[in-house]
């Protein structure tokens, strides 16, 4: 009884998630063909209120906002919040069904397979071909691949993080040692140039349970390894203690066992850049993302002396990672899809995305990366080594299960535990255990 | 007529008020929350909760983790009661003497305890920084060897510890001074009388007389110390790794970044009777001791 109440229940609710679907994607052209350019202000009179985080993409955007509201007629009510608040408080509309926020930032690797079976965002495909001077074709094709599940686009990637190695030059002039170009190499720099006598570490990187996760993946592909082998939906197993795996997390829980600050297993990315930038690590791999903080003058001790390069290669080939880190998307149950997908467009067409990366914020257009413009603000290094790593780059940093929190810190223990001078290669199989009871459950819901 | 109905029903009428409230405030969250203990939720919509029956409750019984969590919370809150209360009452008893600038001093002792305890827990973290943080500056002056403080495993709890003794015993000083104001003078001058020094004067008559109100205190806290949250969160979120997530880390953690809200629920549960068992115990030891004097 209670199985065919459930299913009857799958049944309605798939059936409504296919008429939004399929409503928004005939109903949309039709209603809009050509709007922007034949009627002026087209959405006179709407409002749409839209979640973000707190971030300098906001920023840039919130600055263009009044031209976008004075051509369409619409006002934008954009409400920043820190990442943690927004997930909190978007968790909470989306449940309750509201239809407020109309448009939402949310992170696809996180959160793409929830959002997806939850119904809680509209699906894009339609949208991004209706006009073709939006040049859906220009995103890089790995950020757009992260927003997908099950054919259809969840969100429109709006800024991409590619992980790749920060450096102290003068401190590698002075001891005479070249960019690393390998892990062992990287592994030989770090040992020379450490002298925590004089405050000089060989290397940082985060150490938070949950958030090294993401500082450690590159490593594990780079070592051939990878979080889970096969796809979610279709039948995953857990890999975190394959030999290739545990030689990534050896390797990173290496560098900061030995080579990091007193105190790194409570840092998570600000804390890392924090020591970084006061020039007490002559090392620190990162996300590209951040780098301003250790660039800007006002927040950095050594931001003349900073360089870029490559993440290093392992055994198994250079393999940085390189995700959609951000995405904007339609609430599924708002009433103003038209609108939304007019702000959206906007706010992703290609002006906006060469002026939001020039503040900073790598985007994900092909085109405006090869921009003098798009590149020019940028130290050149840096530029060079994210061109490249959106290249090669891999479309993921955590174990993409529904429950990523979770899973995250079931998988981070690994390395904390190795740093602590456990034995990895038990901690790893504990972790695989708690992975894989994690994706089976995951693949129950 | 509806005066003598009103007469009739006076106590019914005068006690409502605090009866919804107990019920809409307190009653109906607790059955809300066995409610949602019972099944599996995730806060997804399409999904609907699953019923599971006590699993949830099962599955944490055996869970290393949860077992982890309630060691750490009784670690933390007993070693912080034991030496935020002898602090307290030797402060207190201090403080009560007359001396130029006690009003002074006694506002200082204060500050701690109004402080934000978010901004408490931030200020603390630079200070328990391992390479610029004072504590750190403190050690290297006199010659030790730096410490990891917050970072290191075994040291986290004893630097939360720390930190919450610094800013809790003001609380234990304040309600036992307002005891020992209350205190007669009769036993003192008897005492005097019969030559008794001023320690035994303190051990034979200002303890024993101060017992219920120590007790207060100490139940007061205690509550409030199995419940910290907001200083671990701010300055470990329970790391490194577990080591310092206690009971209440742990629901946030299964609820906010797990969304597993009926575990969640579970826990909060079991963590609800056991501070219920422990302050029955408390008060019934309060009834027996207080009951002496």
């Amino acid at each position: 009884m209670r199985m065919l109440k459930k299913s009857m229940i799958a049944c309605v609710s798939s059936a409504l998630l296919l008429t939004t679907a399929c409503g928004s994607g005939g109903a949309g052209p039709a209603e809009n063909s050509g709007a922007p350019q034949a009627a002026a202000k087209p959405f006179e009179g709407k409002k749409i209120t839209v979640f973000v985080q707190n971030h300098p993409w906001t920023d840039t955007i919130k600055a263009a906002l009044p031209e976008f509201e004075e051509s369409t007629g619409m006002k934008v009510d954009i409400q920043g919040f820190s990442d943690t608040q927004l997930q909190q408080k978007l968790a909470v509309q989306l449940t309750s069904k509201s239809e407020s926020p109309d448009v939402f930032m949310f992170r696809p690797y996180m959160d793409k397979i929830q959002y997806s079976k939850n119904g809680w965002v509209t699906p894009l495909d339609e949208y991004v071909k209706k006009d073709p001077g939006y040049d859906f074709g220009d995103f890089v094709k790995s950020a757009v691949d992260e927003n997908i599940v099950d054919n259809k686009l969840l969100g429109i990637p709006i800024f991409a993080d590619q992980f790749v190695m920060y450096y102290r030059k003068d401190i590698l002039e002075k001891h005479g040692i070249a960019i690393p170009k390998t892990l062992d190499e990287l592994k030989e720099a770090a040992k020379k140039v450490h002298d925590p006598a004089n405050e000089m570490y060989g290397f940082v990187s985060r150490g938070e349970r949950n958030s090294l996760v993401v500082g450690v993946s590159s490593y594990l592909f780079a070592e051939g390894g990878d979080f889970i082998k096969g796809n979610l939906m279709t039948g995953a197993t857990a890999a975190v203690n394959t030999p290739e795996a545990i030689s990534g997390f050896q390797i990173y829980a290496d560098l900061l066992k030995n080579y990091a600050p007193q105190g790194v297993l409570n840092m998570a990315w600000p804390q890392a850049a924090g020591i970084f930038a006061q020039g007490k690590a002559a090392f620190y791999t990162e996300t590209a993302a951040v780098y301003q903080n250790v660039t800007d003058p006002k927040k950095s001790l050594i931001s003349d002396k900073v360089g870029f390069a490559m993440f290093p290669a392992g055994k198994n080939g250079v393999k940085p990672f390189n995700v959609a880190a951000w995405s904007l998307g339609i609430n599924s149950n708002t009433q103003n899809k038209d609108a939304s997908w007019a702000f959206i467009e906007w706010a992703t067409n290609k002006e906006n995305v060469l002026e939001i990366q020039r503040n900073g914020v790598p985007g994900t257009r092909n085109s405006v990366w090869d921009m003098k413009e798009g590149t020019e603000t940028y130290p050149q290094d840096l530029a060079e080594a994210i061109k490249e790593t959106m290249k090669v780059g891999i479309g993921h940093n955590v174990p993409q299960v529904i429950s990523v929190g979770e899973a995250r810190d079931a998988v981070g223990t690994i390395v904390v535990k190795a740093v602590l001078g456990e034995d990895i290669k038990a901690a790893a199989d504990k972790a695989n255990a708690d992975l894989q009871a994690i994706i089976d459950k995951d693949k129950a819901k | 007529m509806v005066s003598a109905w009103l007469d009739r029903n006076m106590k019914w009428i005068f006690t409502l008020p605090a009866v919804l409230f107990i019920v809409v405030m307190v009653a109906f969250p607790i059955v809300y929350t066995v409610r949602i203990s019972l099944f599996e939720w995730s806060m997804s919509t399409n999904t609907p909760p699953k019923w599971v029956g006590l699993s949830n409750y099962t599955h944490l019984l055996t869970d290393e983790r949860f077992w982890g969590s309630v060691g750490r919370t009784f670690y933390h809150a007993s070693v912080s009661i034991f030496f935020e209360t002898v602090l307290g009452v030797l402060i207190a008893v201090l403080i009560s003497r007359k001396f130029r600038g006690q009003k002074i001093a006694k506002t200082f002792l204060m500050l701690p305890m109004v402080a934000t305890p978010v901004s408490i827990a931030l200020v603390w973290l630079l200070i328990y920084e391992p390479s610029i943080g004072l504590a750190n500056q403190i050690l290297k002056s006199l010659n030790f060897k730096p410490l990891a403080w917050l970072g290191s495993v075994d040291l986290v709890l004893p630097s939360l510890i720390l930190l919450d003794i610094w800013q809790w015993t003001p609380m234990i000083v304040l309600i036992v001074v307002a005891g020992l104001t209350t205190l007669p003078t009769e036993p003192y001058e008897a005492a005097s009388v019969d030559g008794a020094s001023p320690m035994q004067k303190f051990f034979h008559i200002t303890l024993p007389l101060l017992i219920p109100t120590i007790l207060t205190a100490v139940i007061l806290r205690l509550v409030d110390l199995l419940k910290t949250f907001d200083t671990i969160y701010a300055t470990t979120q329970g790391g490194p790794n577990y080591a310092s997530e206690t009971l209440n880390l742990m629901v946030f953690t299964e609820a906010f970044h797990y969304f597993k809200f009926g575990s969640a629920s579970a826990l909060m549960m079991l963590f609800f009777l056991i501070i219920m068992i422990v302050i029955v115990t408390l008060i019934a030891l309060k009834k027996r001791l207080g009951g002496l004097h």
